[in-house]
């Protein structure tokens, strides 16, 4: 394979590991989000962390492997993105912190303030990476300022315009939704209603705050200048899947409503990504400036490894990772035995 | 204060506070797969209830070391982009590999053994348990090879405009003698970390005579042994690593010995105060012969000295001054061995007391026993404080220096790397302390608290 076919197989690769990355841990920030909300007490806290417990690290790991790919396959991309955005960025890693050690944490002490303090932890934790995603995400392509030399040039709150706040508000409530629709699967009794009456309402403001993004993209990029006026089916597909979301929670069918909020996340991605290419961060000072997949990325040779690497190893992650999933697919009640 | 010194002082911060939490998981993690493989093949309930308690101290242990590992993935990219921009064709392989082949592997097994005990059969349960093990182990491998790289470069080319090293041979890279030197130094020190903890543990248990003796009899018997093969084989690999690092970085080895001339036979230092400026000693204690013999197993052969060094250093690389802190490295090398001797007499008495199955501990013994558990995290962190001090001032010998590596002021200030400083240092410490006391509150709950 020669180096531009290379360039753009590891862009789709990323593409994919953000992708799966987005759907999975996804659902599980969406649970953590609205832990506060569906647990009136502590066994029943205990038994919505515990619809997420063996697979919230599992999932996380796929955006370990995003980082070590841009890494990897494009050094310029990953030393201008984690410099540049520094702060969003350590705001990010300590909610993260705080979020995997109380999931092992909360049960281990029967102090309800210990207890209080980790549940926060789950929910902030939650909270601040679904939003900060979506602000990431809007900022690739909205374009940072950046400068000849690769270097972003830009403060912290250069992060925070109101388009990629937009896009934050979506991401977050996008994740909720997806999470509150997970619990319809994995709960009973007066669990399992609550998830779907919480379900149903947060369609609304996801689903109004995905349009306001939509349209505002149009507006603040040249993402649909790039993609035509008609985007194509991708972006339209993941329109329709976020409405038929509230068709099915009406008609009781939580299994394919999940897959429709996954498809939903999953397509929106593509969509930011099929924006981008073959850019992977726009400059807003000088288009010629912007980091693409030519001039940020590793040699050949690396590539050549990579990808040998990941056709061997990425279908075992699945098939496992997949086992995992069936091997824990029921529904977790209050009577189950609750290891978190 | 300047963004070198800071970005410096928080990787040296981040990655001392994540090293002291993940031997122990390296160890532990092996150690409750043992004990859940007895139960597997002998039926018998202690081994499963040993298996639930030590994988119980694992699990707390081991979300430290996770949380504190994402910040280390983040950190190149966040306080060294010039560094990942000169070596990630080559430094972020093993670190993508590292999660795909490693993290993978550890977080979804560590989730079907954490929930799965009553869901699938008891000999896939202690599968898992060592696909874990196993998880938690590659990564070690796969960090060292891309921490092999920037102590000693392989299979790599400079671009033709000189802006970066680039891959020329993953199997030199993977292959480097500096990898499988440093990868069973790691890895024994992970099994000396939670054999030291194991015994201290037991000897606590039998001490008190908590209501658990019996089955912590048969700890001690399995911690016993595997502190003392751990150690010895530690001890093992640190002296075949230091007999490479007599070619491949003396520069490391004459400043972990304040060795100022070169000298042969060698002698080594049991306790110097020197003069960093005037590169001389103040006052020194000396076995002579004795370096010689540790660099090349016999008490003649030539080890270079600091000046020396620095004037072959000045030849090859231009002016600069090339000696790392001698102070730095002299003393944590110090550590690092000092504490290894007391852990191998520590590991021979617990040893001696389970062969001869005598459980009553003196004072003396009781109290080396107990408390012999921290010599391991000394030696841990002085080992990497050596590694990674004693390579300056290069962040990748011979190749980029540190002051070469770290972000630019403009992308990120002084202002804000003091800020993440501060907040890791605030969080860690936290941390730290609430992990030792879980630790604690679960170690001498004993058996039932794990349930």
């Amino acid at each position: 394979m020669d180096l531009q076919t290379l360039q753009i197989i590891w862009f789709v690769l990323v593409a994919v590991l953000f992708t799966g990355y987005f759907i999975l841990e996804g659902f599980d920030f969406g649970v953590g989000i609205l832990l506060p909300f569906m647990g009136k007490d502590d066994l029943e806290r205990r038994a919505v962390i515990n619809t997420i417990g063996p697979f919230w690290d599992g999932n996380e790991v796929w955006l370990i492997t995003a980082g070590g790919a841009i890494f990897a396959a494009f050094p310029h991309w990953y030393a201008t993105l984690f410099s540049g955005f520094y702060l969003a960025l350590l705001l990010m890693l300590v909610a993260l912190i705080f979020r995997g050690l109380a999931f092992e944490y909360r049960s281990k002490r029967d102090n309800p303030a210990w207890r209080a303090f980790w549940d926060w932890s789950i929910f902030f934790g939650s909270a601040i990476p679904a939003l900060l995603w979506g602000v990431a995400m809007a900022n690739f392509i909205r374009g940072v300022p950046i400068d000849a030399s690769m270097n972003y040039t830009g403060g912290f709150f250069n992060l925070l315009n109101p388009y990629a706040l937009a896009c934050g508000l979506a991401s977050l409530m996008i994740f909720t939704l997806h999470g509150a629709v997970f619990l319809t699967l994995k709960t009973t009794d007066e669990l399992h209603e609550r998830a779907m009456g919480l379900a149903k309402k947060i369609w609304i403001p996801a689903t109004l705050l995905s349009l306001v993004f939509a349209i505002y993209t149009f507006v603040e990029t040249d993402l649909f200048a790039r993609l035509g006026v008609n985007p194509g089916a991708i972006p339209i597909f993941s329109v329709l899947a976020l409405l038929s979301v509230i068709v099915l929670l009406n008609k009781g069918a939580s299994g394919w409503a999940f897959v429709m909020t996954a498809i939903s996340i999953a397509f929106s991605t593509i969509t930011i990504f099929m924006g981008l290419f073959p850019r992977v961060l726009v400059s807003s000072t000088n288009p010629d400036w912007s980091l693409t997949i030519y001039n940020a990325s590793s040699s050949e040779y690396t590539l050549g490894i990579m990808t040998t690497v990941a056709a061997i190893f990425v279908p075992i992650v699945l098939l496992y990772q997949g086992w995992s999933y069936w091997v824990f697919r029921q529904r977790v009640t209050k009577d189950s035995k609750l290891e978190y | 204060m300047d963004t070198l010194f800071l970005a410096r002082l928080q990787f040296a911060l981040t990655s001392v506070f994540h090293f002291f939490f993940v031997p122990l998981t390296l160890g532990l993690s092996i150690f409750t797969a043992i004990m859940e493989t007895a139960w597997v093949r002998t039926g018998k309930e202690k081994y499963r209830q040993l298996a639930k308690f030590w994988g119980h101290l694992f699990l707390i242990n081991f979300a430290i070391g996770v949380v504190t590992g994402i910040v280390m993935e983040f950190q190149f990219g966040m306080n060294w982009s010039q560094y990942s921009r000169f070596v990630g064709d080559i430094f972020g392989v093993p670190l993508a590999i590292e999660a795909l082949l490693a993290f993978f592997l550890e977080s979804t097994f560590l989730g079907i053994w954490v929930f799965g005990w009553d869901r699938i059969p008891k000999g896939l349960h202690a599968a898992s348990i060592w696909l874990v093990a196993i998880g938690s182990n590659l990564s070690a491998l796969w960090i060292l090879v891309a921490n092999s790289f920037m102590q000693s470069p392989v299979g790599y080319q400079m671009a033709a405009d000189g802006s970066r090293a680039e891959m020329t041979s993953f199997s030199e890279l993977l292959f480097n003698p500096y990898v499988w030197l440093q990868f069973p130094h790691v890895i024994t020190a992970g099994i000396t970390t939670g054999g030291f903890l194991v015994i201290a543990v037991s000897v606590w248990h039998l001490m008190k005579k908590t209501r658990d003796e019996e089955q912590f009899r048969t700890s001690l018997k399995f911690g016993a042994i595997y502190a003392f093969v751990g150690t010895l084989l530690v001890t093992l690999a640190g002296h075949t690593q230091m007999q490479e690092m007599v070619h491949n970085q003396p520069m490391k080895v004459a400043a972990a010995e304040a060795l100022w001339e070169t000298e042969n036979p060698a002698s080594f230092s049991l306790f110097t105060i020197g003069d960093e400026e005037k590169m001389e000693d103040v006052f020194s204690i000396r076995v002579p012969g004795l370096l010689s013999f540790l660099a090349y197993n016999q008490f003649s052969g030539e080890v270079k000295g600091i000046r020396e060094l620095q004037e072959e250093a000045v030849a090859k690389y231009g002016p600069g001054d090339y000696i790392p802190s001698v102070i730095t490295a002299y003393w944590s090398f110090r550590f690092m061995v000092g504490a290894g001797t007391l852990m191998l007499l520590a590991a021979a008495i617990a040893l001696f007391k389970v062969i001869r199955e005598d459980y009553n501990f003196g004072k003396l013994t009781g109290a080396l026993l107990l408390s012999a558990f921290i010599l391991p995290f000394v030696a841990n962190s002085a080992g990497w404080i050596l590694t990674e001090m004693g390579r300056q001032p290069w962040i990748v010998v011979g190749l980029l220096k540190t002051e070469q590596a770290v972000t630019p002021a403009s992308v990120v200030s002084s202002a804000e790397l003091l800020t993440s400083v501060v907040v890791f240092t605030l969080i860690y410490s936290v941390l730290t302390l609430v992990d030792v006391l879980l630790l604690k509150k679960y170690a001498t709950a004993g058996l039932h608290g794990a349930e």
